[in-house]
């Protein structure tokens, strides 16, 4: 909540700059692998308490394999909070059965509810969090294209992230001009500067984009990504089974739980 | 408040609800796509991704609304005023998919969802109430500005309706001790709150980008085809002292 009007959220892609086991791995079965652990850890039936403490041992394992520092996973997954904040209100808000601990009383729906929200959450997180810090942005996008997204997507999505950077800079140089002018907003009314400069950056992407299209056409664009945008580096089967291991333990883990209950 | 309803993590609803939500956005996402193709042909992919980088970028900007307090713009209105509601929404759809993806913002299962509430109704939301009220208001920056607030206010707003409903058909935890309506209200309370800095900003930026470039702005283009096409009314007369 600090006043500086420069960007705190997504400022910088996510990735780790590393060569290890998980960097190298192609993209598709990272994603493939992660979406489906995350599936898995979702339907898990959030009374199967020691399921999650084995959910949680499978992303020390993979992260300790990509050598991604514990800290650095910590630090960005406060992204979660506001969720941390409405789990830990949930025990006072649901209703039903009631409990008293600590001289507060508590619904053991809420308890479960957001212990629910709490684990899965962090989880899901901490998946997307690994996966991130071991692909490139632009890995992510071939391996979503592999994985036979449909290109529109893909191909928006390559844009928006080469093109982020660009603007996010233009954005920054925009403020510096704004403020070494003299603007220093503090209220919400007082923002006619800042919002003039959101619209001067719209006019400057979208030229931009149109001065792209015509550099993309000239040079031979007619609407299809080249091919050899992603040939090169497709997934071996032993790289598929290899990435498989995490969702398969995960879904062991998770029928085991159903059926012991 | 807003990461909560405009963000939705693993874990807050469940898995069918969370699967039907992707299938709809799935679908209305490739109408989006064909519509999208008609205003732009092979433009769209460039164009578009722009678009979306200006949307995340703008997303980006902390501004301040109180001295502590900052906010940040959730961009659909904007997006379906000046690129209209089909690019509009593949832009906001394409931005909240990666940012779940590269970012870790918003859960995996909950793409479905969170794509439906901010770019499917946000934008359906803003885009039904700008088509209204331009016809309606003065075609003048102030009815613009208007128009743009507006839309804002009841983008956000029905984003965060859309998630009570999600919460009511598949939340995680039953909130009895509230009923639906009480917490579509706080909901609704709490959203209008953001929607007005959102409509604020989103006024000043249209009239801006109106002033220097007004083909720029996807909602007024079909009105000045309307307006050239029938035969020029004959300009009233003012009359002094009274309103005909």
């Amino acid at each position: 909540m600090g006043a500086a009007e420069t960007g705190q959220g997504h400022a910088h892609v996510l990735h780790l700059e590393r060569d290890g086991v998980l960097h190298r791995l192609p993209p598709e079965v990272k994603i493939a692998a992660m979406a489906a652990y995350t599936l898995v850890v979702v339907v898990t039936p959030r009374e199967a308490l020691w399921a999650f403490a084995g959910y949680a041992a499978l992303i020390v394992a993979v992260a300790a394999l990509g050598r991604i520092p514990a800290g650095w996973l910590a630090k960005r997954a406060l992204i979660e909070l506001p969720f941390v904040v409405f789990a830990l209100a949930l025990p006072f808000l649901a209703g039903g059965e009631r409990v008293d601990w600590l001289g507060l009383r508590l619904s053991v729906e809420g308890l479960y509810g957001g212990w629910n929200i709490l684990a899965k959450g962090t989880l899901g997180v901490l998946a997307s969090l690994i996966l991130a810090a071991t692909t490139t942005s632009r890995d992510l996008i071939v391996g979503l294209d592999r994985l036979r997204c449909p290109q529109i997507l893909t191909q928006i999505a390559t844009f928006m992230l080469r093109y982020l950077d660009v603007l996010a800079a233009e954005a920054r140089r925009m403020r510096v001009a704004r403020i070494s002018r003299g603007d220093d907003p503090r209220f919400l009314w007082q923002l006619r500067g800042f919002a003039a400069g959101v619209g001067a950056l719209f006019l400057r992407a979208f030229e931009r984009g149109e001065r792209v299209y015509l550099a993309m056409v000239s040079r031979g664009y007619d609407g299809r990504m080249p091919a050899a945008w992603h040939a090169t580096g497709v997934a071996t089967a032993g790289q598929w089974v290899a990435a498989a291991v995490v969702p398969l333990a995960a879904a062991t883990i998770a029928v085991a739980a159903t059926v012991l209950r | 408040m807003n990461e909560l309803a405009l963000h939705i993590q693993n874990g807050v609803l469940d898995a069918p609800v969370s699967l039907g939500y992707a299938v709809l956005a799935a679908v209305t996402f490739g109408f989006c796509v064909v519509r999208g193709r008609r205003d732009l042909d092979d433009r769209l992919a460039p164009m578009a991704g722009l678009v979306a980088a200006f949307i995340f970028a703008v997303q980006m900007l902390n501004f301040p609304v109180l001295p502590g307090v900052s906010g940040h713009l959730v961009g659909g209105a904007l997006a379906a005023l000046l690129v209209g509601p089909w690019v509009g929404a593949l832009c906001v759809s394409v931005v909240l998919i990666v940012q779940a993806l590269v970012f870790a913002d918003g859960g995996v299962t909950a793409i479905g969802p969170n794509v439906t509430n901010m770019a499917l109704v946000g934008t359906a939301a803003a885009y039904a109430l700008i088509a209204l009220l331009l016809r309606v208001l003065p075609r003048t920056p102030t009815g613009l500005a208007v128009t743009a607030f507006a839309a804002s206010v009841v983008s956000v707003v029905a984003a965060s309706l859309s998630f009570v409903v999600q919460y009511a058909l598949g939340g995680t935890t039953r909130l009895e001790s509230y009923g639906l309506g009480e917490i579509a209200m706080a909901m609704a309370g709490t959203h209008t709150l953001i929607g007005i800095g959102e409509g604020l900003i989103a006024a000043t930026t249209v009239v801006t980008v109106a002033r220097t470039r007004p083909d720029l702005v996807y909602a007024l283009r079909g009105l000045r085809r309307d307006a050239v096409a029938p035969p020029a009314p004959a300009r009233p007369v003012p009359t002094p002292g009274g309103v005909a």
